[in-house]
């Protein structure tokens, strides 16, 4: 949460004067499924990134080309979509999903993670 | 020409496209991926975007005090008035364009986003009107079939068979009786407008549908499917699936009207029967257990299988027959307020 500003602080009329201030807001908290991010099997098909309703996916340009590098575990929501549009966690004959260890987005309980 | 994912991506890998993260609609809601498809595509165009947006889910979430998600020109206003303010914000544009207060060659895209609450009943006399006046402007309805931001109360748009708190699945009633009211048949019902259908699983028809409405001389109009995974009791990574399935069983086919003429984008050869649909989310468990959910579903599948037969038959009835419009290439309707 932000700190508490009194009146004089506050812009006129309580108006919100910065544009995209709600980055600064941890939604990441709310997880309870984590997204872990393989990048052995990724193709950087961009899928994630282009559906992802929190924008919590991290692409950076190696050579001009994107590439997925991890989450955002900040604002993460850990709803998973990413993992379900994924192109690589479905087997393209069977169209049944693959084994955990070839998938590029596999979701883990957050309760895995209490001791960090 | 619509960019591909990885197109977007390397335009928009370190940028927050109109919404940032940090809003607070639920984990896999699919709004924002709506929204910011629309506003990808509008940036890479060389639009700046401007959103209206009417009460919903979408506003009341990403706007909480004293946080706001956009960083873009944002205008919030009530349920009733959204295509109003957007087209009195259109319009001031023009005249500050006509003043030379702004330089003339300036792209700005007008977005109004409304929810379905928003749009088939509280705010369609004034969407209608918008629409009559002419005003350039894309309004982007984001169907959640059903009051959701209030706790999952029935409207206009949701479907048969579907447990909301007012019209509760029980001994006597099957949920909502009636059928989903058609938006677009009413929108496209105007002059001069171009009206569109799309879902989450097309991302490609979907840019390609809103470059289209931005370069559209007038009005546009596009109907999204938007997964409510919270009230249509879904899994949360569901959206997406949801979408996909709703095209491929007819039950939101994608189609566009521009003046008239019908054009359907994605011809489903073997559609999936809807019961697929239904049956793959919560809302409709309820529904299913009564002794006449069959006759319901049959129903429906009827209903849907005709109304894509009748849109193919448009499709064909109307092809290279714009009826409507433009009647001039003068903005006049503007242009009188403009000044």
């Amino acid at each position: 949460m932000a700190e508490l500003k009194g009146w004089k602080d506050i812009p006129i009329g309580g108006l919100v004067v910065e544009p995209g201030s709600a980055k600064k807001y941890q939604t990441g908290t709310w997880r309870v499924l984590r997204p872990i991010f393989q990048s052995e099997n990724c193709i950087n098909c961009m899928f994630c990134w282009l559906y992802c309703p929190d924008q919590s996916i991290v692409v950076e340009l190696v050579d001009g080309k994107p590439k997925m590098k991890g989450f955002d575990y900040y604002s993460c929501k850990g709803c998973g979509l990413c993992a379900n549009v994924c192109p690589k966690n479905i087997d393209p004959k069977t169209k049944q999903p693959v084994a955990d260890e070839k998938k590029a987005i596999i979701m883990k309980p957050e309760t895995d993670f209490v001791e960090e | 020409m619509p960019l591909s994912a990885i197109d977007l991506a390397k335009q928009f890998y370190d940028k927050n496209p109109g919404i940032t993260p940090g809003h607070r609609l639920c984990p896999g809601c699919a709004a924002p991926t709506i929204v910011k498809i629309a506003l990808m595509t509008a940036i890479a165009n060389g639009y700046e975007p401007v959103v209206a947006l009417a009460t919903g889910c979408l506003e009341v979430s990403t706007t909480i005090y004293p946080y706001s998600a956009w960083n873009v020109p944002y205008i919030h206003n009530a349920f009733e008035n959204v295509s109003a303010t957007i087209s009195g914000v259109e319009t001031a544009f023009k005249a500050a364009k006509k003043r030379g207060e702004i330089p003339a060659d300036k792209k700005l895209a007008f977005f109004a986003f409304g929810g379905d609450g928003g749009t088939y009943d509280i705010g369609l006399q004034s969407l209608s009107g918008a629409v009559e006046r002419g005003h350039k402007f894309i309004y982007i309805v984001y169907d959640n079939e059903g009051y959701m931001n209030t706790g999952n109360q029935r409207s206009g748009s949701t479907p048969t068979g579907s447990d909301t708190t007012t019209a509760p699945v029980g001994k006597k009633m099957s949920g909502k009786v009636q059928l989903k009211k058609n938006i677009v048949e009413i929108m496209a019902a105007h002059e001069n407008v171009y009206v569109a259908t799309v879902a989450l699983t097309d991302t490609f028809d979907f840019m390609k549908k809103i470059e289209k409405a931005l370069a559209f001389d007038g009005p546009s109009f596009i109907a999204a499917h938007s997964a409510c995974v919270r009230f249509w009791r879904v899994a949360d990574d569901q959206a997406v699936e949801t979408s996909k399935l709703a095209v491929e069983t007819l039950y939101w086919p994608l189609y566009e009207v521009e003046r008239g003429v019908y054009r359907v984008t994605k011809k489903i050869k073997d559609p999936k029967p809807v019961s697929e649909y239904i049956k793959s989310q919560g809302r409709f468990s309820a529904m299913l257990k009564r002794p006449d959910a069959q006759e319901i579903i049959d129903e429906l599948q009827q209903y849907v299988t005709a109304r894509y037969e009748r849109l193919l038959a448009l499709e064909e009835a109307t092809k290279d027959k714009p009826v409507r419009g433009p009647w001039s290439k003068k903005d006049v309707q503007t242009d009188e307020h403009a000044m």
